[in-house]
Formats: C-alpha cells, structure tokens, sequence
C-alpha cells in the first residue's frame, strides 16, 4: 500500500485537492482510503463518505495534534492494509505553524493557499521545508504577481520541492499532483520509521491541565522572553 | 560554483553578487554580517543553541544553504531562456473524433478562443499548463520550441506556462504599487527593480487613463486601475510566456492598447472572447467544440476592413459611456451614430 501524508493550514483546501486528485484513480479501480486528523471537530469525512471514499476521523482534543498523529498513524497503515488500500492518505491540519506530520520514505505534500498572503511560506516552517510537494491552492481569484510572488517564495524555504498550483473548485493542475501521488513510496509498517522533523515539545505543568497562572505554577519545559 | 568555492567566499562579495542571500537567513532570525568573513566560517559560528530552534545542525544547515543558493541561481538563468513557440499536437475531442491539425502558437501573435460554455476551452487551457503528453484526456501533446519538455521539470511545476489574466482576479496585498512592483521585480531576480518599477507603473496609467500615484495602496484602486496595473505587470515582469486574457470587455482600460503591450513584450496572447472587436485584433480565431479545435480561422483582410468600422463605432460608443459617466444626458440619433 502506498502511504501519502497531506499537512495545511486549517481551510487552505486540503480536502478538496484531495478529492479532486484522486477522483481519476478511484475510477480507474485503485482503492483509496483517507484518515483525518483534526482537533476539535472535523466534518470532511462526509465529502469524503460522499464522493465514495473510505474514511477513519480522529480528533486529537485536549492533546497537541501532531503527538496525536504520530501516536495513531502506524495504527491507520495497518487499518488501511487490512481494508485492501492501494493507497492511504493521512491529512492534517497544521495547526501551530510548528507542526510537520512529515515522515522520511514517505510522500510528504503541504498545502498552502495564496489568500494566506506572501509572508506565509516563511512562517510555515517544517510542514513546509520538508515537504516533497507543496499544492498552492486559490490563485484563481489572486493577481499573477501574487501567485508568482508566492510560488518564489515557497522555493527559497524549499528549493527541493515540486510547487504544483491546483484548483480546487474545477480541479486544473490535478493532473500533475496525481503523478506524484502514484510515485509514492510503498509501505507495509511504519515502525522503525522517523519523522523528518521533530515535533513542537511541550512537557509542562500546563501540559498536564495547570490552568493557574504565575512562576510557581510553571514546572517542566518553559521559555522564556526577554523583556529587559 | 562548487560548494567548496561558494562557502570561501567572503559574506560582502556573496550579499553583493547574491542579495538573495539574505532571505534564506531571515527564515532563521539571523542577519548576516556585511564584511570580509567567508560564508563557511559565518556558518559555522552560528550558535548550535540557536539551530535547534529550527532542528537544524551545522552540517544540514550548510547543505542547505548551499542548495538554496544553487536553486536560486537555477531558477535565475532559466529565466532568460524564453519559450518562443509552443506547439499543440492534434489530439482527440470528447467523442474520440481526432482534431485536424497541429497547431503552432508563436510570441507575439493575438489568439482567441471561441465557443460557447462547455465547448473545452478550459480543457485546452488545462492540457497547455501540464504541458500534456498525450496523458490527458485529450491526448493532446505539447511541445515547447519544438522539444518534447523535459519529464522532470514538468514534475517540479518549475515552469508555469500560462500567466492569466481575468476579471475573478484581485490584489489581497497591504501595499503600495511601488512596493507591490518592487516585490514582484525582486522575486524574478532581476538587477535593475527601480528602473522596472518605474517602468511598469506608468505603462500602467497610461492603460488606465485614470490616474493613480505609487504610494496608492494597490486594494484602493479601481476596477479599471487595478486591471492595467495587472496587464502592465504581466508584460514586463511575468515569467510566463503565455498570457490568457479571459473577459477584459468592458475592463475600464484600453483593450487595444493591452493587447499592443502584450505583443511589444512578445507574449503569446490566448484571449477568450466574444466580442467581435477583440475577436478581429487576434491574427486568429481557435473555433472549440464538443472538447477539440473544430476550426482555425485567420482573420482575413475582408474582417480587417470590418475591424475599421468596428473601431469606430466603438469610439462612439464609448463617448456615450463618458456621457453616462459625466452625468449628461444621452440624447443621439441611431443612424447617425452608425454613420
């Protein structure tokens, strides 16, 4: 089974590309299922249930989301082999900017929408860095210097990657996005795998549901900032 | 460059020859020094504290450095290697029915697309952009100057053939025209912005007739404004080759200007249109139906002889739109306005 992880911003149209990219190999008999991650709630398993496609929702509540992914994704590659997948997709909200759900060996695609503006691609960090493709989505209603501006921008903090733009709506430029997605790597297990980042830490009182605040009540792993 | 010869050389020279040099260190909170200190050492000074911030240590962050620059320089002299003919291999249309010909689009030449909604316009559009390799369901094949693109840099969305141009589009940026040119001149990475600048914004009001400053912030434009500011941009700074101009009827500029610019800027100019007026200024007319290039029509010399006509009933026409404009009445007689 092949294994893609999708990772963006919250509403940057993960959900869409997604569909509209595989809508072309379901048909041509391939076995698709997705898993989502999300926080709170998360209602795009019925576009997904809709359109046909396997779907599993997991929603990472009180944990950091990132934790909650990389502690259940081994878990959703062996629900997909036992579905009979040709292929798996995870997709994740990036929620913190920090976040990189990306693993090494295995297709990493970020999203990235151009109404997020031109500075996004430098405060996206890892998500983005370490992506093999980057999807930029509504440049059909931005200027053609935004949309140039933007895709500039995404190679000076990934010179490496592929930077595919994709409408989401009418499904324009799938074509090359489903190339990369047959490309991906097949996997059977997940362990002894690594990230290609290392998560956003946090192991703090807070962490452990603290809600008072001042210095005698942060323990653990705090920053601090200079305000001299 | 080697490797080896970029990091010995010195932060001065590399800022100066490479400005660009800077944004890869402001994604790391770092400025660096503009004096005689080698990249390599520059590199290797930087706190191991401050790398971990970013999961980075010494050895990845060089190689990435280094990958960044070469990448840029890269992505700088494929710029000045224009596509200056896209051919389009016959493909099929939506009932299998194979398209007659080849079609060869050059630069500076005014192309329109015409057929009702559904006809396969977009699709045709679609097929350019991928640049098809009779993987679409057309099985159309595009060829840039002849050559079959190379498989790779299709992959990599390095190039983006199409620039398009449509009344959907807005500016979503805070900023000024000046600094909005500025950015786009710095992101092709070319030496002279301030004379491009300079350049592009008074191409821009000329287009516009209206006129607006370089301090104006370019989400307080008008809809004409922001138009001639889009289509001056496209012809002086886009990296594409091709323009498609979707609805710029009725846009507040002047069409036919717009369309002389594009040319003078050697773009290949695919505009989707009905209009007869802007129909007759392309050197043809792309007839699509049922998903294929039913038809390729020259403008003949019998239309351009129609094109006189046209043009000056459009001149009256547009002086009543200044009347209505203005304020005045609109008081004419039908015949003689046709006169």
């Amino acid at each position: 089974m092949k294994l893609i992880t999708v990772a963006g911003p919250p509403s940057c149209g993960k959900t869409s590309i997604i569909l509209r990219a595989i809508e072309p190999l379901v048909a041509s008999g391939l076995k698709v299922g997705v898993v989502k991650f999300d926080c709170l709630t998360s209602d795009d398993y019925l576009r997904y249930e809709q359109a046909g496609i396997e779907v599993k929702t997991g929603l990472a509540g009180g944990l950091c989301p990132d934790h909650f992914f990389i502690a259940n994704i081994e878990q959703a590659v062996q629900w997909g082999q036992r579905e009979g997948f040709d292929l798996l997709i995870s997709e994740s909200a990036g929620l913190c900017n920090r976040c990189s759900p990306h693993i090494k060996d295995v297709l990493a695609v970020c999203v990235i929408d151009h109404l997020s503006g031109v500075h996004t691609p430098r405060k996206i960090g890892p998500m983005l860095k370490s992506a093999d493709v980057v999807v930029l989505t509504k440049g059909d209603i931005v200027s053609q210097a935004e949309r140039e501006v933007f895709a500039f921008r995404v190679r000076q903090v990934n010179p490496k990657a592929a930077v595919l733009p994709v409408n989401g709506l009418t499904g324009q430029g799938t074509l090359l996005l489903q190339r990369h997605f047959q490309s991906a790597a097949e996997v059977t297990t997940l362990n002894d795998m690594r990230l290609r980042f290392t998560m956003p830490a946090a192991l703090c009182s807070y962490c452990l549901g603290e809600t008072r605040i001042g210095p005698d009540c942060q323990i653990g792993n705090i920053k601090t900032m200079d305000f001299s | 460059m080697t490797d080896t010869s970029l990091l010995t050389q010195s932060l001065h020279q590399l800022l100066s020859e490479r400005p660009y040099v800077r944004d890869f260190f402001a994604a790391l909170n770092l400025t660096p020094p503009d004096d005689e200190i080698s990249l390599g050492a520059f590199l290797d000074g930087i706190p191991a504290a401050h790398l971990e911030e970013f999961a980075l240590d010494h050895a990845t962050l060089t190689s990435q450095c280094v990958d960044f620059i070469t990448q840029m320089e890269a992505f700088q002299s494929s710029e000045t290697s224009t596509v200056r003919e896209v051919t389009i291999k016959a493909g099929v249309d939506k009932s299998g029915t194979k398209e007659q010909q080849d079609l060869i689009l050059r630069s500076g030449e005014v192309v329109c697309v015409v057929g009702p909604t559904g006809s396969g316009k977009s699709r045709l559009l679609a097929d350019i952009e991928c640049l098809a390799q009779g993987d679409t369901p057309s099985k159309r094949q595009i060829l840039l100057d002849g050559q079959v693109p190379d498989e790779n840099r299709r992959l990599s969305g390095e190039q983006q053939l199409v620039a398009q141009l449509s009344q959907n589009m807005n500016f979503v940026m805070d900023l000024t025209v000046r600094e909005f040119i500025t950015m786009h001149a710095e992101s092709r990475l070319i030496s002279d912005v301030a004379e491009r600048v300079e350049q592009i914004f008074t191409t821009a009001v000329d287009l516009a007739g209206e006129p607006f400053t370089l301090d104006t912030p370019v989400t307080a434009l008008s809809g004409g404004q922001s138009r001639a500011l889009m289509i001056a941009d496209v012809a002086c700074l886009s990296a594409s080759p091709i323009v498609l101009i979707d609805e710029i009827e009725n846009a507040g500029v002047d069409r036919r200007r717009a369309l002389d610019l594009l040319v003078k800027e050697e773009k290949i100019v695919l505009m989707a249109t009905h209009d007869p007026l802007l129909a007759l200024s392309g050197d043809r007319r792309l007839v699509i139906r049922n998903g294929g290039i039913a038809a390729i029509i020259e403008t003949s010399d019998e239309e351009r002889q129609g094109l006189g006509q046209l043009t000056a009933l459009d001149k009256k026409l547009s002086r009543l739109r200044d009347q209505v404009r203005h304020g005045e009445r609109i008081i004419f007689d039908l015949q003689q306005l046709a006169e």
